[in-house]
């Protein structure tokens, strides 16, 4: 059920992607995709009644296999996010540079090849 | 480009240190409780984008331009990569191992611990944090006008 | 109980993506962003990952700046947001339900919402969790595995993140090196 609505967020974004007319709304709705995604692997991950996988002194240190969630999906988001930073500040130089070459957003008048 | 009041500024200005200081407390303790290079290196980009919005373009430059945040981003990137190949001469070594906990191992849940973890978060934290005000300072000064002389 | 968190969260999150797609003005769209990421956040922290939440809500609010003052800060003069004129929405809409209803019964093969699915049999994830404080030394797991265990990834990462920073200042090329004295 959980794992439903979570793709539902994406098919949500996935439709602003394709629908929507205005440049900042297509940003907006490839920056929800990559949020879905990341919080899916981070489900995946998830034990019922589990703990931080950070071991606090010495006597917990052979327990934590049985207690701890699965560390490596959220190994593998953390450098997920950052990067998914790096990727909206790309789309943002992209949109200026078009703004400034045509003076809008809208993607139905950016047809001609300009210099 | 421009700032914002009298009281934003002077606010800005007494609040930036702590959150530098905050940022480098999560860097350095990434191996004992939650945080780590990432974390922290964002945490340190906020502050010097709170410095460049409350005091506008000019103030910012001063301080930390473009060009000295894109040098500050490379030598974070050679750092990291310079622990990587630490050993590459010992036998056996592979590549990116944590050579230090081999030879000088401190004592668990202290500061000075796990080898070259504190140091690869340290070279995470720089590459992250000027890399993401450097963008930002591109896209902001960014001035069409400039452009149209040419 | 941290499940019914989670999915009233999760609501949330999709409520706030339909608001974000029929809103007119661009600047409540773009403030509707930062409410869902910071619902991500808080999600991140129920289910158990501390460090993601830090990390995720200092990305949010820094993508939020970056949005409203490199594009909404310039007086655009357009806020009206039509969709396609040409192509009607209905058949993508169908095309898209059609997707969620097939995908439905594949969700039947996962796991439980509660038991992870990579920690059934003997895999790295309890390796990592039973030799990881041994080995390197470091308490925190989750550094021990991107730093120690992994860290050609993390190496992977850096290049990306530098790839794309790269790519977007040489965008901006022309930017403003002198600043006349007429301009403030």
């Amino acid at each position: 059920m959980i794992y439903a609505l979570c793709i539902l967020l994406f098919l949500l974004g996935l439709y602003g992607v394709m629908v929507k007319r205005n440049l900042i709304k297509i940003i907006i709705s490839l920056a929800m995709m990559t949020n879905a995604v990341n919080l899916f692997f981070v489900l995946l991950a998830y034990r019922k009644n589990g703990q931080v996988p950070i071991i606090t002194n010495f006597n917990t240190a052979s327990t934590v296999a049985d207690l701890a969630v699965d560390p490596i999906p959220q190994a593998l988001v953390l450098t997920s996010v950052v990067i998914g930073l790096g990727t909206t500040a790309l789309m943002v130089a992209l949109a200026i540079r078009l703004y400034h070459s045509y003076g809008t957003f809208d993607i139905t008048k950016i047809r001609k090849l300009k210099g | 480009m421009m700032g914002m009041t009298e009281i934003v500024k002077t606010v800005a200005e007494w609040i930036k240190g702590f959150i530098i200081f905050y940022g480098l407390y999560i860097i350095l303790q990434g191996h004992l409780s939650p945080g780590g290079g990432f974390a922290g290196g964002v945490i340190i980009a906020c502050a010097f984008i709170m410095i460049e919005l409350a005091f506008g373009g000019k103030r910012a430059e001063t301080e930390l331009d473009e060009h000295k945040s894109h040098n500050l981003d490379e030598i974070g990137a050679l750092f990291f990569l310079f622990l990587g190949i630490l050993g590459y001469f010992l036998p056996q070594i592979p590549f990116f191992a944590n050579v230090i906990q081999l030879y000088w191992p401190g004592s668990p849940f202290h500061i000075l611990s796990a080898g070259s973890i504190p140091l690869m978060n340290l070279a995470i934290g720089i590459k992250v944090g000027t890399g993401l005000y450097s963008v930002f300072t591109g896209l902001s000064h960014y001035d069409p006008l400039y452009q149209e002389e040419n | 109980m941290i499940e019914i968190a989670v999915l009233f969260l999760l609501l949330f999150m999709i409520v706030g993506m339909l608001f974000v797609l029929e809103i007119e003005n661009l600047l409540s769209a773009v403030v509707m962003m930062g409410a869902i990421g910071f619902g991500l956040s808080v999600i991140f922290l129920l289910l158990g990952a501390p460090d993601l939440a830090i990390v995720q809500i200092a990305v949010e609010v820094i993508s939020l700046v970056i949005l409203i003052r490199a594009t909404i800060h310039r007086d655009i003069k357009e806020k009206a947001d039509e969709s396609l004129s040409q192509v009607s929405a209905i058949p993508i809409l169908v095309c898209l339900l059609l997707f969620f209803l097939l995908i439905y019964p594949a969700m039947s093969f996962l796991p439980v919402f509660g038991s992870p699915v990579f920690m059934n049999y003997y895999s790295s994830s309890i390796y990592y969790l039973q030799e990881g404080f041994k080995i390197t030394g470091a308490p925190n797991i989750i550094s021990a595995i991107i730093l120690d265990f992994r860290g050609y990834d993390t190496l992977g990462e850096a290049i990306v993140l530098f790839t794309s920073i790269l790519g977007a200042l040489s965008i901006l090329r022309y930017r403003n090196k002198k600043k006349e004295p007429s301009e403030s």
